[in-house]
């Protein structure tokens, strides 16, 4: 699978999760979304970003509580929860947001 | 919502009509050969596919003796049919325990039993086709390995043995499931199911340290990697990452606390969960458990507790001493391993936790009795204890405790639809259809018993809950940790505001 990005060709795996991180860009989250009819504001990129920050520290996506409350300093403790979070990324925080970032997809039980 | 049909809840559960391939579609994603080959199989499907399927079902038979018997013993007495989840939630014949067993015995027939080598038609054998070969692959992800049927049948048979054998089998020829296979590669390479680096680990507990301080005013610990700490805890990586898991997490470090116990979890070993049982791999399962062995060994722990995970608990409670063991270097007084609710449990019958139970009044509670727990352990010193425990202490910290119908709990629990390996969202549509039974039995206790929140003790019970609720109408938020009841009821010694006297705590028996 793939998706076209800026005139190129970027592959995925099977969810649409990108097959390499280093092909990311910005404009793949805008792409993603559009794809899953969502258009992009600035709250859901204060997540990509952190999701991208994050990563490329820990190799890893943030814990849910890790999050919440680095969405809650950035956009006011009213938003530093799930709730908010699921709002802007009804498929799951985690999964969707991650996707969109160019990250793996979380495994586990989760 | 869904591409799917979403299954209609009634007034009481019904028993569907069958409908010939209602799931035949069903299929999760093929692990890539990396993934394979880093757990020892092949990467790919084998050229003499057949022949090495055939050998492993003998080799499966000679080291199993149950599995042969189970082969053998079937007389068709029908009381699995509609026993099963994934049967009731998709009508598909073919999810009958009887069928599912079929698959994989009709190939033993034809090449292992004198009727079905000369007399096939007779006895319903089949020759191993590719056909059969993705039959098996779609049917037996169609399982949750849960062992409901079992209970049912009248000769045992445990139609979990089978579908492990089975994906073995698969795994074998070079055909795995992505989900298990790349989340085992995990575990070897990183420690944990998720691929939670040590780094990661140590920041997400630390901001649960101040998380807790901020709420409570007490300090708290989440220790990693301390030697020479009593308790080793292990819990599945989805604690340190997921709600409502997390919220149990927190329940477990404040009881710790309170207990004034030595603890410590592990880097190396940050997963309680053991899907190398899904895979039917024992050589896989006892790799992930020597992990904990070695953990237990370099920090030089005297206790092993095992946080809230279904299928963790059969492996540590059933297989953790043969796979791992001897266990002579922790201390013999205490079970080997010990679960978080034996834990909590003894320091409640004790005394020593106080608790303010109203901080839970603003909710109605069931409990899941997870499949793995119910019918495949024990907790404490008496029969039933791994269903009796659990409850006790939702009790112990809540007013308002309600059970699900009778015949939906105990060892006749209904699963969550998301175990045995099957929480992937490729997945999706046999999870929604297959939780079907349990949705029942809430709507039941929510409608008559008043129930708001249901609780569990298993990661993947609580992420597949939360993931597929909605469907049925409920929220997300309706499914709560054990644990995390614990920890909004507990009253944390030296926390702002604890001085009053401890008067309604029933469990306390105060003799100083």
């Amino acid at each position: 699978m793939s998706i076209e990005v800026n005139g190129k060709t970027l592959e995925t795996d099977e969810e649409g999760y990108l097959a390499n991180l280093n092909d990311w860009e910005p404009e793949v989250a805008n792409v993603m979304a559009a794809l899953e009819d969502t258009e992009l504001n600035e709250n859901h990129w204060e997540v990509i970003n952190f999701l991208r920050e994050y990563y490329e520290e820990y190799q890893i996506a943030p814990a849910v509580r890790v999050l919440t409350k680095a969405i809650g300093k950035k956009l006011g403790k009213e938003k530093g929860n799930s709730k908010y979070l699921y709002e802007l990324f009804p498929y799951g925080p985690g999964k969707q947001a991650c996707k969109y970032a160019g990250l793996p997809k979380p495994t586990g039980c989760v | 919502m869904a591409d799917f049909e979403v299954p209609e809840l009634k007034e009481t559960l019904e028993i569907p009509k069958y409908v010939d391939g209602a799931m035949a579609h069903s299929s999760p994603y093929i692990a890539k050969a990396e993934f394979q080959e880093d757990l020892g199989f092949p990467g790919e499907l084998v050229e003499n596919w057949q022949q090495v399927a055939l050998d492993k079902m003998t080799d499966l038979r000679t080291r199993y003796r149950s599995f042969q018997v189970f082969l053998d013993i079937c007389v068709k007495c029908g009381a699995c049919t509609d026993k099963c989840h994934y049967y009731i939630g998709t009508s598909d014949p073919k999810n009958m325990p009887v069928a599912r067993q079929d698959l994989l015995r009709k190939v033993y027939r034809r090449y292992f039993t004198f009727a079905g080598k000369y007399f096939p038609k007779l006895v319903g054998a089949v020759d191993l086709t590719k056909d059969v070969l993705d039959e098996w692959y779609s049917y037996y992800h169609q399982c949750s390995q849960c062992r409901r049927c079992s209970v049912f049948c009248p000769y045992g048979i445990d139609t979990a043995e089978i579908s492990m054998a089975a994906r073995e089998i698969l795994d074998s020829v070079g055909v795995g499931q992505k989900y298990c296979n790349e989340i085992l590669g995990k575990v070897f390479k990183i420690g944990n199911n998720l691929g939670l680096p040590q780094p990661a680990l140590a920041d997400t507990l630390e901001g649960l340290e101040e998380e807790v301080e901020d709420d409570t005013g007490v300090p708290v610990k989440f220790p990693l990697d301390q030697k020479g700490a009593e308790i080793l805890l292990v819990t599945p990586s989805a604690d340190f990452f997921a709600e409502p898991h997390v919220d149990g997490l927190i329940g477990y470090a404040k009881v710790f606390h309170e207990a004034g116990a030595s603890w410590t979890m592990s880097s190396y070993a940050s997963e309680a969960g053991n899907f190398g049982m899904f895979i039917g791999s024992y050589e896989t399962m006892q790799r992930a458990a020597l992990r904990i062995r070695k953990a237990a060994i370099d920090l030089g722990v005297k206790r092993i507790v095992f946080g809230e995970c279904g299928h963790a608990w059969r492996v540590a409670y059933a297989f953790l001493n043969t796979l791992a063991g001897p266990f002579d270097f922790l201390d013999p007084r205490y079970p080997v391993p010990q679960h978080i609710c034996e834990y909590t449990y003894d320091l409640i019958q004790q005394g020593k936790l106080k608790f303010d139970k109203s901080e839970n009044d603003h909710m109605t509670l069931t409990f899941h009795d997870s499949c793995n727990v119910a019918r495949a352990t024990r907790m404490g010193d008496k029969p039933g204890g791994q269903l009796d425990i659990p409850r006790a202490v939702i009790k112990a910290v809540c007013n308002n405790y309600v059970d699900m119908p009778v015949d939906t709990i105990g060892e006749s629990t209904f699963c969550c639809g998301g175990g045995g390996g099957l929480l992937t969202d490729d997945l999706m549509e046999i999870r929604v259809k297959g939780a079907l039974p349990r949705m029942q039995a809430l709507k039941t206790a929510t409608d008559e018993g008043g129930v708001t929140h249901m609780a569990a003790i298993c990661a993947i019970c609580k992420s597949q809950f939360t993931k597929v609720i909605p469907y049925y109408g409920f929220t997300m938020d309706q499914i709560v940790s054990v644990h995390q009841l614990v920890s909004e009821a507990i009253i944390l010694t030296g926390a702002p505001g604890d001085d009053e006297p401890d008067s309604d705590n029933e469990d306390s028996s105060d003799n100083e």
